[in-house]
């Protein structure tokens, strides 16, 4: 297995998706990130920042009980103040509970109230998470020392509170957070889709205009394109360059060959038919003859190649000359009347009744009209019928020229109309098999038509529509 | 490990109650002390709803009466204790009621607070101002105001009423002699009610420590409960009795009593009676019914007529600005605190017990 065939497999198996799919899903992929990171940070931002604020509302409130905390008479007494107690509890209503320790003993308060892991140092709050009843409460711990019998005795201040209410209030603002973020997310997909089209808008215009583009349309791509497709244009643009420098050169090359070839053929035959004149052997008669007949079909080979490079050449840019299809075809029907008369055929011109005016090159047209002349006359029997007429059809001019020829053996237009290709029953009649080829390129560098049928009783026809002159 | 024996200590104690429930099905087990119990409602009932309250049976009587007609197969036992043995009801003996109504708001607060009471529905919280609930375990049901109450003998011919504190310190002071031993107000020491005024009133004003200077002087005699003032105005042993519900006020004296009921203007302390479902409660469905009946229109009005007292609300606050409601916060929980206690009702007796 080669390299490229690998490559090829590669390719197939996993064919690139579509850029704008992939720019939607994208996108659509990086808002949802950033919507979860947006609830995410709002949630813990939140209930960092109310768990710090509350976390200085309970120590503050704890020191100010440990600070009332006084000695009276060898005893300690306390006064827990109301308004301490409202305001731990004000925010969400929160569930207040304390604990008073004296020397290592509980004496008032919830004496089953959790105890601080680390035992806080003077009038430094220690916080602490902890289970207690059927609560989860936030506490905070602050020691000192009273002066109890005349003894320093340590003291310590426990107080706790629930924290429902700012889990609801970090909770809601998370709620919004992600309601948020949800409809960044909403707005994200369908400004997904505005943005991969915008984006991808540019691209799509090239793409149609390189793909309007006929087959023979070798000139630059001249459509504006995004910085970033720029090199593509330009590789694709030198690549027609020089594929029209290959194609002029071999044009150039054949209408060369086939004018060199052409004029000592003339001359090869004409001496031909001097010394077939003026020989009396028979067998060199003979040979003179076939030596007449292949350098006849040489030369017309050598004619058609001319033309069909003429045709190639033009039809890349093609003129664009009013031509009067009447004149035209009578004019060529006279030029072919000594060839009808050799064979004994007649050509029956039918006329149109008005003057038929078509826009294009009149070399190309009239190199179209001489080839279909020229192959009816060609595959003709003597003693036939060449009919050409021409007439209008709605906006376009209809040239039919028929014969009682061999037929088109079977084969389309497609297939005859392709370079070097001869129909089967061509016989040992010359040709090229470059006539149609012309023809059909010529019509449709014309945006015209071209239809070759089968005629009843023997013969085909070859019929054109040339657009009408407006 | 620590869980599953507390797990186990659970599960003994609740066979201990199922047991209890066995053998003790017609006299459940109080070891609080009950002032009183009725029950209302056929005997044929299928279903039972314990309500345990301070409020008098007397008063309770007509919003029993008007529930239970609304309430079919449903008989109601109602029982009376004062606030502390509500409160020792709950806290301490799991007592199963499927309503506490209680005048002692700190007291109430605290059961709340310690997780005692059942959360309660949103519609029934949400319909309470917020000065009349705490979260959705404590609301309450009834307002009244804490008042003065003076005997007409009290006032000689020509002395105006008192309207203040300082007013009534003036005239407690001109008329010693006539004041003297004939003063009652609650004993902080015994009632959570009393405590619950007095620590509002030194929340409130400085004048009430020199008012007990006063009283203490005249050998002020202190009551366990506002029925017991009351009756004491009515026979005439008291001339004036400080801090009575008001609802026991209006609904017991008449204007053959003579007495005077005064809302002072410095400042009258407003209770809150405060409900809860205690999470012992066996049938907290018949709790909420009770409780969305109290507060319907028709049980306000049923008390409002039972009490004489005008239904409390927001306007009412507005037009009597000297009425203080009783803030319903964990802020009633720091005079629970036993040091804290100690020391006020220690304040208290050295004010009283003039040497």
């Amino acid at each position: 297995m080669t390299q490229a065939t690998r490559q090829w497999l590669r390719g197939k198996a996993t064919r690139p998706a579509s850029l704008r799919r992939r720019l939607v899903l994208q996108l659509i992929a990086l808002s949802a990130v950033l919507a979860l990171v947006l609830y995410v940070a709002v949630r813990l931002g939140a209930e960092r920042a109310s768990e710090a604020t509350l976390d200085g509302i309970l120590g503050a409130a704890t020191t100010a009980i440990a600070e009332e905390l006084r000695s009276v008479d060898g005893g300690p007494e306390l006064e827990l103040s109301p308004g301490t107690f409202s305001m731990l509890a004000a925010m969400g209503e929160e569930r207040i509970f304390h604990r008073l320790n004296l020397g290592g003993s509980a004496v008032t308060g919830y004496d089953d109230l959790p105890m601080p892991p680390d035992t806080p140092t003077a009038l430094t709050a220690v916080f602490y998470d902890a289970p207690y009843r059927d609560a989860e409460l936030r506490l905070a711990a602050v020691a000192r020392s009273l002066m109890i019998d005349n003894r320093p005795t340590p003291v310590l201040v426990v107080v706790g509170q629930t924290r429902e209410g700012q889990r609801a209030i970090a909770q809601q603002l998370a709620n919004r957070a992600a309601a948020l973020g949800l409809a960044v997310f909403l707005i994200a997909v369908p400004l997904s889709l505005l943005a991969a089209g915008t984006l991808l808008r540019p691209i799509g215009r090239l793409a149609e205009a390189v793909g309007r583009r006929g087959g023979h349309d070798l000139r630059p791509v001249r459509h504006p394109a995004p910085t970033e497709l720029q090199p593509l244009v330009q590789q694709l643009n030198g690549f027609i360059a020089r594929l029209r420098s290959t194609l002029t050169q071999t044009e150039t090359f054949i209408a060369e060959a086939a004018h060199h070839i052409r004029t000592p053929l003339a001359t090869l035959r004409s001496e031909a038919e001097i010394a077939l004149r003026q020989s009396e052997d028979e067998p060199t008669r003979v040979r003179l003859r076939s030596m007449i007949r292949a350098t006849e079909e040489s030369a017309r080979s050598a004619s058609q190649l001319l033309d069909h490079a003429t045709v190639l050449f033009r039809a890349e840019q093609p003129a664009q000359d009013r031509v009067d299809l009447g004149t035209m075809t009578a004019a060529l029907v006279d030029r072919f009347l000594p060839t009808a008369d050799l064979k004994d055929m007649q050509i029956v011109l039918h006329p149109p009744t008005d003057a038929l005016v078509t826009t294009g090159d009149a070399v190309l047209i009239e190199a179209a009209l001489r080839n279909l002349i020229d192959n009816a006359l060609k595959y003709s029997p003597a003693d036939s019928n060449v009919s050409v007429s021409l007439a209008r059809d709605g906006n376009f001019a209809r040239l039919s020229v028929c014969d009682r020829g061999r037929g088109l053996g079977g084969e389309g237009l497609a297939d005859l109309s392709q370079r070097f290709r001869r129909g089967p029953n061509v016989g040992e009649v010359v040709g090229s098999g470059l006539g149609l080829t012309i023809v059909s390129e010529t019509i449709a560098a014309m945006q015209g038509r071209f239809e070759l049928t089968d005629r009843e009783n023997g013969g085909s026809c070859a019929t054109l529509w040339f657009p009408l002159h407006e | 490990m620590r869980n599953t024996l507390v797990s186990a200590t659970r599960v003994t104690v609740r066979w201990m109650a199922v047991l209890v429930a066995i053998t003790l099905p017609l006299s459940p087990a109080t070891a609080f002390e009950i002032e009183d119990e009725r029950r209302f409602g056929l005997t044929s009932a299928a279903n039972e709803m314990a309500v345990l309250s301070t409020t008098d049976i007397a008063l309770f009587a007509p919003l029993a009466e008007a529930f239970l007609s609304q309430t079919p197969n449903t008989a109601l036992r109602y029982v009376q204790a004062t606030s502390r043995q509500v409160h020792a009801a709950i806290d301490e003996e799991r007592a199963a009621f499927d309503l506490v109504i209680s005048s002692a708001m700190d007291l109430q607060m605290k059961l709340a607070n310690d997780g005692f009471s059942r959360s309660l529905p949103d519609d029934l919280v949400a319909s309470l101002p917020d000065w009349a609930r705490w979260r959705d375990r404590l609301v309450a049901v009834a307002q009244e105001p804490v008042v003065l109450l003076l005997s007409g003998a009290a006032l000689p011919e020509g002395t105006q009423r008192p309207r203040s504190r300082r007013d009534l310190i003036a005239l407690l002071r001109d008329n010693a002699a006539l004041f003297d031993g004939r003063i009652g107000t609650y004993d902080p020491q015994a009632s959570g009610a009393g405590f619950l005024f007095l620590t509002q009133d030194a929340r409130m004003s400085d004048s009430i420590w020199r008012l007990a200077e006063v009283m203490g002087r005249l050998n002020t005699r202190l009551y366990c409960c506002s029925g017991d003032m009351i009756a004491g105005l009515r026979s005439g042993d008291l001339l004036m009795a400080y801090n009575v519900l008001g609802s026991y006020a209006a609904a017991n004296l008449t204007q053959a009593d003579g007495v005077h009921i005064i809302l002072p203007e410095d400042f009258t302390i407003t209770l809150q009676r405060t409900a809860l479902i205690p999470s012992t409660s066996d049938h907290p469905e018949l709790g909420v019914a009770l409780l969305n009946f109290l507060l319907s229109d028709t049980g306000r009005r049923i008390q409002s007529e039972a009490t004489g007292q005008p239904p409390f609300d927001a306007q009412t606050f507005r037009n009597q600005p000297h009425l203080r409601p009783i803030r319903l916060d964990p802020g009633l929980l720091a005079h629970l605190d036993a040091m804290t206690r100690r020391r006020f009702l220690a304040e208290w007796s050295a004010a009283l017990d003039q040497p």
